[in-house]
């Protein structure tokens, strides 16, 4: 197997005037160069830093690193566009501007008792799986196997062939294991096909791994945003206009999400105006980054209802539940189910625990009590299949083409199975992860895995034991349709049982084959998650340091397939969001837009020292409507509210209001200023 | 150079340049690919093992630098089917979701326990702190580590 390695353009903007290759040809162990003109994912213009160039293959990685080294390039740099303000000035931007309204925005602000606005901002984020980007590309024949850490091998195998002109089943796409994601890996991007082409070309297999440093740039990541927004209610607290313009630092490429869609989505309101922008930059393009717009969206709603609910006097959570929606907002669609208001009701005395906790303050330390809610898609869809093959001894294994981001997949349709065939779920195998040894399955993105796979595997397990049943309903002389599996067992209604493998073990080296598909969503209806956190926080008023003492968190995705699963997703998500709230950003240098933050000690992960109390719930009522099964997903829910929830306990906490993330020190001792100084000039300490 | 060392109680010997990293030589010349990369500098923990009974990060030494010192991998810890306490504790806590840092936790976690067989909440914070986990939030960690610790 040969190592590549790839130059890329060191400046955010610029051209490749002069390049010489002969050095780098002829170092030891090369056995393929790639220049501009050889592979489409190379370019002589580069818009972003990290914009691939040249790649080279060689025996083992350390000549591959040394051939790209010798690799010279002179570069004509040119002026980077870096501020998105600007970019929205200029027309610079990725896609049209994105418009919304619905009912009056502008009578919606004369009816109103109470109006608050407010800039937030939100910062560039990187994913950071732990294991980076790579793949090993290794032709056969005419067709391509792609090893690679992906969230979407079906969406690697058509990216791929598309991009070298094969039928997508010549391309085989494999990820049994994979190191997180978190969006970043959706599809191939250009590394794969350099590798794919270093291979073709080499005539061997080729592993390309992108090292940390070209991950924090190159990698993906979550875009900053711009919000400023504006809400507006009467005395009661009824909503009467929500509004907001977004503008979204794509960078070069990438799609806008939607940011404004906590606005539009969460709660009840008649008249609501919104605007996207997706500015264009000289940045490395955005990528999907768990629950994409709504992380950003939520941030900044959240933290300005919290605002109103100081202008209006309100309680928070009485504000909230004023504006609970009954019908989808957007279009009056019934949800398929919603327990928002039972959400409320849970996390109702983790609420009340803000009087105790404030009082626990003293002249240093200030303690408060926020929350924010949530709201997400989640629902998954159709298509998805499995399969469900029953051995003569009795055990199932379940075939799908399917990854596992590390979510226990593996385990929750093994779950699914053994429930539906009524045996031990030791014997359920699954297999997953080969897109030439199962059929086609959904992206482990979106929340939709768990909601999309779940019910396919649960009616080919179904199909699978009504096939069982028929031989065994046939052979004990049963009516049809009158045994039923459990325990192990096959088991009549007047209590007579006998083991499976009476059954199975009559197919000897056959099989029973059940097949399952994912069935559509309810028609007419809205499927969306929900949910609530709480957060307790302590502050330092003389140094900024902000303390997280716990969180608790209540949410609703429908029916529960694996607690413990769901359990360590929510507090994977809250942590995520933590470093997000706190620590994490990508920072760009100003003026060359170069990134600054391209190694782990530079952008900071939360570590376990940072983990504070966390109390989970999960409300665990199927949703009727929504499939054979009832579930929705929860990877990305547990992310959307917590950094609102935190600053909305520093304002409860101190009175001070921040509205950029990070927060950092220099942005609490800013807002503690501005808070003293409203106080002073007796300003409503909204 | 050639270099001879003790991995995993086995005798092993590896020809390596002079400027690998000992995380490099187990993963590509010694067929141990358990210890992971993940940050290439020491930042994240996921290449933890212990060296001479010390936990290190095999990507900050030298492959040359244990020629005759002995190196204990995640895969000295346990064997399939039956695997060491600690790792039993992670399995039974639920505390991995992609599972890439879990080798790095699992040695840091036998090390710590090693040093400190009841260590307290502020014990488990500092030790484990070296070792980077984007996924599970690190709460199901505390909780195999505490079972561990029984």
């Amino acid at each position: 197997m040969l190592h590549a390695a790839v130059v890329r353009s060191p400046h955010a903007h610029a051209r490749v005037r002069a390049l010489d290759l002969s050095r780098a040809r002829e170092a030891p162990g090369v056995r393929a160069v790639l220049a501009p003109g050889d592979c489409d994912a190379l370019d002589e213009t580069a818009e972003f830093e990290g914009r691939a160039v040249v790649a080279v293959a060689a025996e083992t990685f350390g000549q591959a690193r040394a051939a790209a080294e010798l690799v010279e390039v002179e570069w004509e740099e040119l002026e980077p566009l870096l501020d998105p303000e600007e970019a929205v000035r200029r027309g610079s931007l990725v896609g049209e501007p994105r418009r919304y309204e619905r009912g009056g925005y502008e009578r919606g602000l004369a009816e109103a008792d109470a109006v608050v606005e407010a800039e937030y901002r939100t910062q560039t984020l990187n994913h950071n799986p732990l294991e980076t980007h790579q793949c090993v590309c290794e032709w056969r024949g005419d067709g391509l196997d792609v090893y690679i850490s992906t969230q979407y091998i079906w969406g690697v195998r058509d990216d791929v062939a598309a991009a070298f002109g094969l039928p997508p089943d010549k391309v085989r796409v494999i990820c049994e294991y994979m190191g997180g994601g978190f969006g970043a890996k959706n599809g191939a991007g250009g590394y794969v096909t350099l590798a794919a082409e270093l291979a073709r070309r080499s005539g061997r297999p080729v592993r390309l791994a992108l090292t940390r440093r070209e991950e924090n740039v190159g990698g993906g990541n979550r875009n900053a945003t711009i919000q400023r927004v504006t809400a507006a209610a009467k005395a009661d607290g009824t909503l009467t206009a929500l509004g907001g313009e977004f503008i979204c630092s794509l960078g070069w490429g990438g799609w806008l999400a939607s940011t404004a869609g906590p606005m539009q989505l969460l709660h009840a309101c008649e008249n609501v105006r919104t605007v996207e922008y997706g500015a264009k930059l000289n940045l490395p393009a955005m990528a999907a980054f768990r629950a994409p717009g709504f992380v950003e969206g939520t941030w900044a709603l959240e933290c300005l209802l919290d605002k109103l609910a100081a202008e209006l006097g309100l309680d928070p959570l009485e504000l909230r539940r004023r504006n609970y929606a009954n019908v989808d907002t957007m279009d009056g669609r019934p949800y398929s189910a919603k327990e928002l208001l039972e959400c409320y009701r849970r996390a109702e005395p983790h609420w009340e625990r803000r009087h105790e906790v404030r009082a626990r303050s003293d002249a240093t330390w200030k303690r408060g009590v926020g929350l924010a809610s949530q709201i997400w898609y989640g629902g998954g869809g159709p298509p998805s299949y499995a399969w469900v093959r029953v051995g003569s001894d009795g055990r199932a294994n379940v075939v799908t083409a399917m990854q596992d981001i590390g979510t226990g997949t593996r385990t929750a349709m093994a779950q699914i199975a053994a429930e539906e065939l009524g045996i031990r779920l030791e014997r359920v195998q699954v297999q997953v992860g080969d897109s030439s040894r199962g059929p086609f399955a959904s992206i482990s993105g979106g929340s939709s895995t768990l909601p999309s796979m779940g019910p396919a595997v649960r009616a080919a397990a179904a199909d699978a034991a009504r096939q069982i049943l028929e031989i065994a309903e046939q052979r004990f002389e049963r009516e049809d349709g009158t045994l039923s599996l459990r325990g192990g067992e096959i088991v009549s209604p007047d209590g007579t049982t006998w083991p499976l493998e009476e059954i199975t073990g009559l197919l000897e080296d056959g099989q029973i084959l059940g097949k399952g598909a994912r069935g559509p969503n309810p028609a007419g209806m809205r499927v969306l998650t929900f949910g609530v956190q709480v957060a307790e926080v302590a502050v330092d008023v003389e140094t900024g340091e902000v303390v997280v003492e716990r969180i608790y968190a209540v949410h609703d995705v429908g029916r529960v397939i694996n607690p413990l699963g769901a359990r360590s997703q929510i507090e994977g998500g809250i942590i995520q969001a933590m470093g997000h709230t706190f620590s994490e950003a990508r920072l760009d240098d100003p003026h060359r837009g170069t990134v600054l933050t391209k190694t782990l000690d530079a952008y900071k992960l939360p570590t376990i020292a940072d983990v504070p109390e966390i109390v989970c719930e999960l409300i665990d009522k199927p949703d009727a409507q929504l499939t054979n099964l009832g579930s929705k997903g929860l990877g990305e829910p547990p992310i959307i509210p917590t950094a609102a929830a935190i600053a909305n306990a520093i304002r409860d906490a101190t009175g001070a209001d921040v509205t950029s993330l990070p927060i950092t020190r220099e942005e609490i001792l800013a807002a503690l200023r501005e808070a003293r100084e409203r106080e002073r000039v007796g300003a409503p300490s909204a | 150079m050639k270099i001879e060392l003790t991995v995993n109680g086995e005798q092993r010997e590896a020809d390596v340049w002079e400027g690998e990293s000992l995380l490099f030589a187990l993963r590509e010349k010694l067929g141990l690919p358990g210890s992971k990369n993940a940050c290439e500098q020491g930042e994240c923990g996921s290449c933890s093992v212990l060296l001479d009974g010390t936990l290190v990060c095999a990507c900050l030494v030298l492959a040359a630098q244990a020629d005759g010192h002995d190196v204990v991998t995640v895969e000295g810890l346990g064997a399939t089917g039956e695997p060491h306490p600690v790792q039993e504790a992670f399995v039974e806590a639920g505390a991995v979701q992609c599972g890439f840092c879990t080798p790095g936790l699992v040695v840091a976690t036998v090390d710590l326990l090693a040093h400190s067989p009841q260590p307290s909440e502020d014990e488990i914070r500092e030790a484990l702190s070296g070792n980077l986990c984007r996924c599970t939030g690190y709460a199901k960690i505390f909780d195999a580590v505490r079972l561990a610790a029984q």
